[in-house]
This record gives C-alpha cells, structure tokens and sequence, in this order.
C-alpha cells in the first residue's frame, strides 16, 4: 500500500513535468486560433525545450556561480511545490508533508533565485525586471494567502489534499466565501504566472517586460528550465484552482479505473482552463505597470470580503 | 455550522448578499462616473432579487410589490436620470480617482467588521433566516457614508447616499421581512424627489464654480483670484 501511494506521487511528479509543457503549449494555439492565425502546434514547447537542451549554455563574463546554480533551483523548488497540489489522486505522501503555505514558500524561493539571477549579470534589464517581480509577488502574496485562509477556515485545514477531500464529501452547497476566494485566487494567478494584463509572456518589447526581462541572458539548457519552470507554475497553479474548487472526478482510492477517471476529468479540466484563459489573454489589454498594484489590491479586497462573508454569512447560520 | 441544511433559495439569497457589500466596495473604487452609476444600477437590481427571494420563502405578497418598485426605481429609473444629468452637465467621460485608493478600502472593510459586531446582540436573538444580512446591510450603509466622505464629485456623492439607502431596504427586509407597503412608497417618492433637487443642485453647482468638485466650494472666491 506505502509502496504504491509513493509510486503514485512519483508517477504525478512526472506527469507534472510531462503536462506542463502540453498545457502552454495547448494554450498558444487556441490563442493562435482566436487571432486567426495558423499557430505552432500543439507539441512545440516540447521541441523548443529538446532544442534548448541540446544548445550549448553560453555564460556572461560577469555571471557568478548563483547564475549557473538559479535555474537548477527554480525547476526543483517549483516542481516540489508541484508534487504537493493533488493532480490525479488526493491520496498524497507528499501533501501530508507540505500544505499550502509551505507550497508558497517554496514558490517564493524560486522567485527569490529567479530574481537574484536576474540582476547577477548586471544588465539593465535583469534588475528591472526583478525589481518588477517582486513588486508584483509582493502583492501578490498576502492576497493568495488571505483567500487560503478563507478556505482554510471553512475546511478547518490548510493541507491540499485535506481541502479537495472536504469539497468531495460535502454536498453541493453555494458558498460566497468560496466564490470570493476563486476570484481573488484566479487573480493571483495571473499575475504570479505573468499573464495578461500584468506581464505578457509572448513578447520581448523592453518597457513592459517582467518576466522575459529576468531570464534574458539566460541560453541552452539553462534558458530551457527556466521555461519549462515558468510552464509548471501555470500548471500547478492551474490545477490549484480546478482541484480545489471543482474538485469532481479526482481519484479518492487507489484503482486503476478511478486514477483513470481523474486523469481524464483533469484532462477536461485544464483543456476548458486553457480555451478560458486564451480567450481571457485575447480580449484583454496588458496594463500599465503602475496599475498592477490596484488590480492586486482588488485581489486582496476580494480575500478579506471571502473571509469576512465567511464570518458574517456562513457562520451564524 | 451546518450550511448544507440550510434551503437553496436561502443560500442564494446569502450570495446575492455578498455580491451587494462587493458593489459597495466596486462603487467607492469606480473611476469612472458612467459605470459608477452602472454598478449603482446593479446594486438595485440585486437588492430587488434579495426581496423577491424574501417573498418566495416568507410568502408576504406585498414584498413582491416593494421588490418591483425597488427594481424600477433603482435600477432603471434613478440610474436614468443620473445617466441623463451626466450627459446633458457634457460629463461622460470625467474621471475621478481617489486619492489613497488602498486606504479608502481598508476603512471599508474595518466598517464591515465593526457593523458585524454591533449587530451580534441581534444575530444571537435567532429572528428569522435574513438576520445574517443585517450586518451586510449595515455595512453597505456605513460604505455609503464613507463613499460620500472620500469623493468629491457630487454625482459620486449622490450614488453614495443611494446606496445607503440601498442599505436601509436591505437591512428593512432582512431583519423584519420588510416595511409596510405605505412607509416604503413614501421612503421610494422620498428618493425620487431627492433625486429630483439633486439634479437642480449639480446645475446650479456647476453654475458658479464650473466644477462638480465639492472641494472647490470650500475656496473663498475672492482668494482663488489671486
């Protein structure tokens, strides 16, 4: 039993790892169709990624060893933090070890490496975009962590696979915390994984850039973590949104058939997320930087009004 | 807690709550004018789907009446006029930001926390299923205050005395299944008539300092010549 719930989170590491680049990629092309344009296809950020492994990493003069070291860093910290969102089975050895608040962490610490090798070259560009990102995450973080609480409070749990469970034995009950939390929470994520409107991840034009500033002097197979770690965090952060607030169809025992059910509704899932956010990224227009911190703020808002809805209307009931 | 015994019409009704203190907050952070009175036209509507919910499950014939009544004065009507008075005073697109946006939320939200606690003594009595809104209620008329405080448009002024008197009706039909028929078509000419002196208001505002900007009424004229 032990040795199957550890293989099973070792099979969702690497299914982790696999989607990741399927899910952007999958993203491109809806987005590519909306526009009317041909688009790559699908399986492109797989080529891109057996392309960049295969280059050869070239090294500014002034980089130190923290910028060869950030890129290892950042895949493993987000990929840990992966393995501890519930993909296809709440059944998790390493959701018992890390609950959500530890899953911040460890994305901070890989924003943390991300910027210092951001501005360790010592190009323009490095330091602003880091000083960007950390604006934004800055922001960013007390709201996530509001809305969690606001979960947290009514699941009386912060650990994922606790919190998806709750969801699954509960009737369907409308809640207006829960409503909030998913709005601010889907706001964090756009702006954590620097999507429209706070960064756009398709282009390189120098003003508005955040994250694409950050991993400019990056090449090779470090260039090729650093994207395929930027593709995990909107998996996980994907899967952190349809798992939790829409938890139907995730394995609950160890069969076949059930882990089977889950990978399919999951695939359902992120494919209606993906047509979501392309359609989300085509009407929209990236903002001014310096509104960044009213549209994070509004996440913030939307946490507080969760928890307080939760007091006030859920409680005295 | 057991939200899960509680019926579907009532935890609609719940949402629809929250959904009205969220405008609240909308309404102070609006930018715009012409979408402030959109967001004020929305509040109405959900305030008139509250009430009717109210009348489905209590079964009081005359709060679909008063849901009505609500629903075409504040959402079509009052919204109507502002839109109106915002063209013909040419200020479609006049915009206004508060001056600490951030600030002016994190009072909202400590107003909301400290209504909740004054109406404990009333949650604790165990009246009827609303009783959990009359804080929501309380709040949104406390917001409306402080949306009158931190802006100095006028017309923004005026939406924040409206939602407070959103406030009102909601904390009438939550904490007693509402106002008799007659109090609430006085309390409905009341707001139209206001609203009626209001509009003569921002002419004559207009007229003699060329702004809507309340601030500007407290300069001495004589010293703005300088």
């Amino acid at each position: 039993m032990n040795l199957q719930i550890s293989l099973l989170a070792l099979v969702q590491l690497v299914l982790y790892a696999l989607l990741a680049p399927l899910v952007a990629g999958w993203i491109h092309w809806v987005k590519a169709k909306l526009q009317n344009r041909c688009g790559a296809r699908i399986f492109q950020p797989y080529r891109d990624l057996y392309k960049l492994f295969n280059k050869e990493a070239r090294m500014a003069h002034t980089a130190s060893q923290l910028f060869r070291a950030s890129p290892y860093i950042v895949f493993t910290a987000t990929l840990l933090a992966a393995s501890a969102v519930p993909l296809l089975s709440i059944n998790l050895p390493t959701a018992a070890i890390a609950d959500i608040i530890a899953i911040a962490g460890l994305l901070a610490l890989s924003r943390f490496f991300l910027a210092l090798a951001g501005m360790d070259v010592g190009t323009a560009f490095g330091g602003m975009g880091a000083s960007r990102e950390m604006l934004v995450s800055a922001l960013a973080e007390p709201a996530m962590l509001v809305a969690v609480f606001t979960l947290a409070m009514t699941a009386h749990t912060t650990n994922l696979a606790s919190l998806v469970g709750f969801q699954l034995t509960e009737t369907f009950v409308l809640r207006p915390s829960f409503m909030f939390a998913l709005a601010a929470l889907v706001l964090v994520a756009i702006a954590e994984t620097g999507r429209i409107p706070v960064d756009n991840p398709s282009t390189h034009l120098e003003l508005t850039m955040i994250h694409e500033a950050m991993i400019l002097e990056y090449s090779g197979r470090h260039l090729a973590l650093m994207e395929w770690a930027a593709q995990l965090k909107l998996l996980l952060y994907g899967t952190l949104l349809t798992n939790v607030f829409f938890p139907w169809g995730i394995a609950q025992d160890l069969s076949l058939t059930s882990l089977a059910i889950g990978l399919l509704s999951l695939i359902a899932k992120l494919l209606l997320l993906g047509i979501i956010l392309a359609i989300s990224e085509t009407v929209l227009a990236k903002m001014r930087l310096f509104r960044t911190p009213a549209f994070l703020n509004l996440a913030l808002l939307l946490g507080l009004l969760g928890m307080l809805s939760h007091v006030i209307l859920e409680i005295g009931v | 807690m057991n939200l899960e015994l509680v019926p579907m019409l009532q935890q609609i009704m719940l949402v629809l709550a929250s959904m009205v203190l969220l405008i609240s907050f909308i309404l102070m952070d609006q930018v715009r004018l012409v979408a402030a009175i959109h967001t004020f036209a929305w509040q109405g509507a959900l305030i008139a789907a509250i009430t009717t919910i109210v009348a489905i499950s209590e079964g009081h014939m005359h709060l679909y009446f008063s849901a009505l009544l609500t629903f075409t004065l504040k959402a079509l009507l009052i919204p109507w006029m502002l839109h109106r008075q915002v063209r013909k005073l040419e200020l479609d697109h006049e915009k206004e930001a508060l001056e600490h946006p951030v600030i002016a939320s994190m009072i909202a939200v400590a107003l909301v926390i400290f209504s909740y606690w004054l109406v404990l003594p009333i949650v604790q009595q165990e009246l009827i299923f609303t009783r959990n809104v009359v804080a929501i209620s309380l709040a949104v008329v406390l917001i409306g205050f402080l949306i009158m405080v931190v802006r100095k448009q006028a017309i923004a002024q005026v939406l924040g005395f409206m939602s407070m008197e959103n406030g009102l009706f909601l904390a009438a039909v939550s904490a007693t299944s509402g106002m008799p028929l007659i109090i609430e078509l006085g309390v409905a000419f009341d707001v139209l008539v206001a609203m009626v002196l209001f509009g003569i208001f921002f002419f004559q505002i207009r007229e003699s300092i060329e702004s809507l900007d309340v601030d500007r009424l407290n300069h001495l004229s004589e010293s703005e010549k300088e």
